[in-house]
């Protein structure tokens, strides 16, 4: 009789077993080389220790409205979705992202230290687990200056000693901070000014000066191509696709870290999954944001990893062999002068600022 | 022998009336076609028609604000917008006791990005208050007027309540206003401030630049669907293979090769360079404005005009033409008088079908439009995708879809749409 009840029981356990985890799950991030490098550093080693197939969907540009949607239709697909810090504020607002308790649903670094202190500022959000920061700077071709090479953000609004086309972004954030710092606003004073009207349109009017000489971009791989083609002198984009034109592709261009603007990428888990798919979207979270795993992934790209612990780890380029961390936007040399996207700002003013820029733009 | 009488009713062969008889087997089979197309009503309903119409139903729907704050805005009603006054300590409280569950459903943040579309400020207002009104009960910790100025001096601005109060109502026309760039005050409606004005010029420019791009499609497209009406059969559907080629090759890959010819390092421009037609450092500006947009735009959709007049000049006989000439036409009267007025009918297909596409299009002005070359279905993206104000982005769409129907109407009045052909 025990006998049989016992077997009973490890029968079901068995059969039950394998359903008790889901055996697949679908992670959204940016593609291309973004998704690559977590796959490798991420993805593989955890479908390897825990046989979980992995799915990758690169919608990340489209997330936050992707999202909104499947939550109205009540039938949510993803399970972890890579997102910039601003949408993730936006999906915590709108109640489209999981609360996210640092202390206990995140690994501690290996010295003991807790995740909340690891990431320390970088928690921008209840519901964001940050992943890397990147920045937003500026690449120029270094045969297209001329013997002097820029090394401050203001040689984009001085077309005398550079002449030439440069591009930016088709959007007021980051744009309007640099036009002001150029302007002679104090770094410290930028947000102050630009919350005011007049602000705002002094900030444009110094866009002004350069209106004719932009090319305005919406998708981060515009400004690589047009600066390989020679179509621009200088322009902004974000520093691993920089890197990957300086150092993969080899083109005649250097970067220009100067008032780079720091922001961060991380992991959301939509609200509303059930309890199952939860707990394997946190444990494969728990995994992917500890101290070496961050680290790894600066192997493959160029972006710094978000915890305090992991930036002495950062090692070299699994495939070009080179040191990573004079290239990481966080690097000493590099982050002499760099500004923190201001969430709580661009929270409250997207809307309105984005109106004034769009018609500026049209005019 | 006659048994019927022609004054009684005429009778089918079971008895009853003809009349009666014919009706309910006219009745079956109508029932039976619809029937056989119930499958495709039901799909086109389920997946078109519901979805578009809850769509539009979001530019009036404001359900948002008197269901997270409904004692609020039932106490606002007995408040005097202009009076310049902070409304009394009974709104105050009414306020923090729909915080309060507001905040345990996490609602209150919603309601922030909403207001925010009105008032810059209010989606932190929300945010920020939030973390502190969690701690505060409305049973026992009152009054709360002093304490929510305290908690953010924004509660103790007047312009707060009246946002509030000003877009409390369950249907409102505010993303209508905000789509032809005006907005809702306590005053009424009124015009956007100058330097955000932006919506109407975008509609102009997309139909200006939808009918010139209609137009150049014409224009290129014509000559095209005439040879290929008038060559033998075998020639003619190779030619035709070129025509589909670029329906074979995806939007953006096309696009970006726009990109590459058009650009000042591009491939014309080096060309003309080369043969010393532009001076170096006067390089032709073909892309990111609108020339851009509508060399790009008519290359993706001269197939839409090529195909409808291909199929209609198919069916004009070659033998009007040779009729008019023995009659003495010249060439250019037997085309103008004869051929062309016969062809209208595939013009006013390819237009239609051009048109509707090209004012709705987004991706291909984004890419090579620059400042000066988007449309307006560019913003409709933006609001959908990146600032999640749904109701404006629905309201544009309306309207959108509103001047289309309207031109559809005028081109029914003016060239009679029993004239277009699809072949």
């Amino acid at each position: 009789m025990k006998f049989t009840k016992l077997t009973a029981l490890a029968v079901t356990t068995a059969l039950v077993a394998p359903a008790a985890i889901a055996q697949e799950m679908t992670i959204v991030s940016w593609g291309g080389a973004y998704t690559k490098s977590q796959k490798n550093a991420y993805h593989d080693p955890y479908s390897e220790k825990t046989g979980v197939t992995i799915i990758n969907d690169d919608s990340s540009a489209e997330a936050v409205a992707k999202l909104r949607a499947m939550n109205e239709a009540g039938n949510v697909t993803w399970d972890v979705v890579d997102v910039v810090a601003a949408d993730a504020i936006r999906l915590c607002d709108e109640g489209l992202a999981m609360e996210i308790d640092p202390d206990t649903m995140l690994a501690p670094a290996p010295d003991g230290t807790s995740a909340a202190d690891d990431f320390g500022d970088l928690l921008v959000s209840d519901c964001f687990i940050p992943q890397i920061v990147y920045s937003t700077t500026f690449g120029y071709r270094t045969d297209l200056v001329g013997d002097t090479a820029p090394t401050s953000v203001c040689s984009i609004f001085d077309t005398d000693a550079y002449p030439g086309k440069r591009s930016l972004e088709k959007r007021p954030i980051n744009n309007m901070e640099w036009a002001l710092i150029c302007d002679g606003v104090a770094k410290d004073d930028v947000y102050d000014v630009l919350a005011t009207p007049e602000g705002q349109d002094k900030a444009l009017a110094k866009l002004d000066t350069i209106k004719d000489d932009v090319i305005w971009w919406s998708a981060g791989a515009d400004t690589p191509q047009l600066l390989a083609d020679g179509e621009v002198v200088m322009g902004s984009t974000y520093n691993g696709r920089l890197f990957s034109v300086i150092e993969e592709q080899k083109q005649p261009v250097a970067m220009l870290w100067d008032a780079q603007v720091f922001d961060l990428d991380g992991w959301i888990i939509p609200a509303g999954l059930s309890d199952e798919r939860k707990k394997q979207a946190l444990d494969y979270i728990y995994f992917a944001t500890d101290t070496q795993r961050l680290a790894d992934q600066a192997k493959w790209i160029s972006y710094g990893p978000a915890r305090a612990s992991s930036a002495p780890l950062v090692g070299q380029h699994a495939d070009l062999g080179i040191d990573m961390a004079p290239h990481m936007p966080t690097d000493p040399n590099n982050a002499k002068n760099t500004f923190l996207y201001n969430y709580e700002f661009w929270a409250d003013y997207r809307d309105d600022i984005d109106a004034k820029f769009q018609a500026w733009l049209a005019k | 022998m006659t048994d019927t009488t022609s004054d009684g009713p005429m009778l089918a062969a079971d008895g009853t009336p003809l009349k009666k008889s014919l009706a309910r087997a006219l009745r079956l089979q109508k029932m039976r076609a619809l029937m056989l197309i119930a499958p495709l009503l039901i799909f086109v309903l389920v997946s078109f028609i519901i979805p578009i119409v809850s769509m539009l139903m979001r530019s009036v729907e404001n359900d948002i604000v008197v269901e997270t704050l409904p004692l609020t805005v039932a106490e606002l009603r007995n408040w005097d917008a202009d009076s310049g006054e902070l409304p009394d300590e009974p709104v105050y409280a009414a306020f923090v006791g729909d915080m309060v569950l507001a905040i345990d459903a996490k609602k209150h943040t919603r309601l922030g990005t909403r207001l925010n579309y009105e008032q810059t400020g209010m989606s932190s207002l929300f945010r920020k208050s939030g973390r502190k009104i969690r701690r505060m009960d409305p049973a026992t910790d009152a009054p709360f007027k002093e304490k929510l100025i305290d908690v953010d001096k924004k509660w103790g601005d007047v312009e707060t309540w009246r946002v509030i109060k000003t877009h409390s109502p369950k249907i409102t026309n505010g993303y209508f206003l905000n789509a032809v760039d005006m907005r809702r005050t306590p005053e009424g409606a009124q015009a956007q401030p100058e330097d955000k004005q932006i919506l109407v010029k975008l509609f102009g420019r997309t139909l200006i630049m939808s009918l010139i791009i209609t137009g150049s499609c014409i224009l290129l497209g014509y000559p095209v669907a005439w040879i290929l009406a008038n060559l033998p059969m075998r020639t003619a559907n190779v030619l035709m293979i070129l025509v589909l080629l670029p329906f074979w090759t995806s939007l953006l890959v096309r696009t970006s090769a726009w990109k590459v010819m058009l650009q000042q390092q591009g491939v014309i421009n080096e060309v003309l360079v080369w043969l010393g037609m532009v001076a170096d450092d006067a390089r032709l500006v073909m892309i990111n404005n609108q020339t851009g947009t509508i060399i790009a735009m008519t290359h993706i959709l001269l197939p839409f005009m090529i195909l409808p007049m291909y199929s209609v000049m198919q069916t004009i006989q070659p033998t009007y033409l040779r009729a008019a000439k023995s009659m003495g036409a010249t060439n250019w009267t037997a085309f103008w008088r004869v051929y062309f007025p016969l062809s209208i009918p595939g013009i006013g297909a390819g237009s239609i079908l051009v048109f509707i596409l090209a004012i709705g299009y987004y991706i291909t002005p984004e890419i090579v439009g620059g400042t000066k070359g988007v449309f307006i279905s560019n913003r409709i993206a933006y609001h959908i995708s990146s600032s999640l104000n749904w109701g404006l982005a629905a309201a544009l769409g309306t309207i959108l879809l509103v001047v289309v129907l309207v031109l559809y109407w005028a081109y029914d009045k003016i060239v009679g749409i029993d004239n277009v052909k699809l072949g």
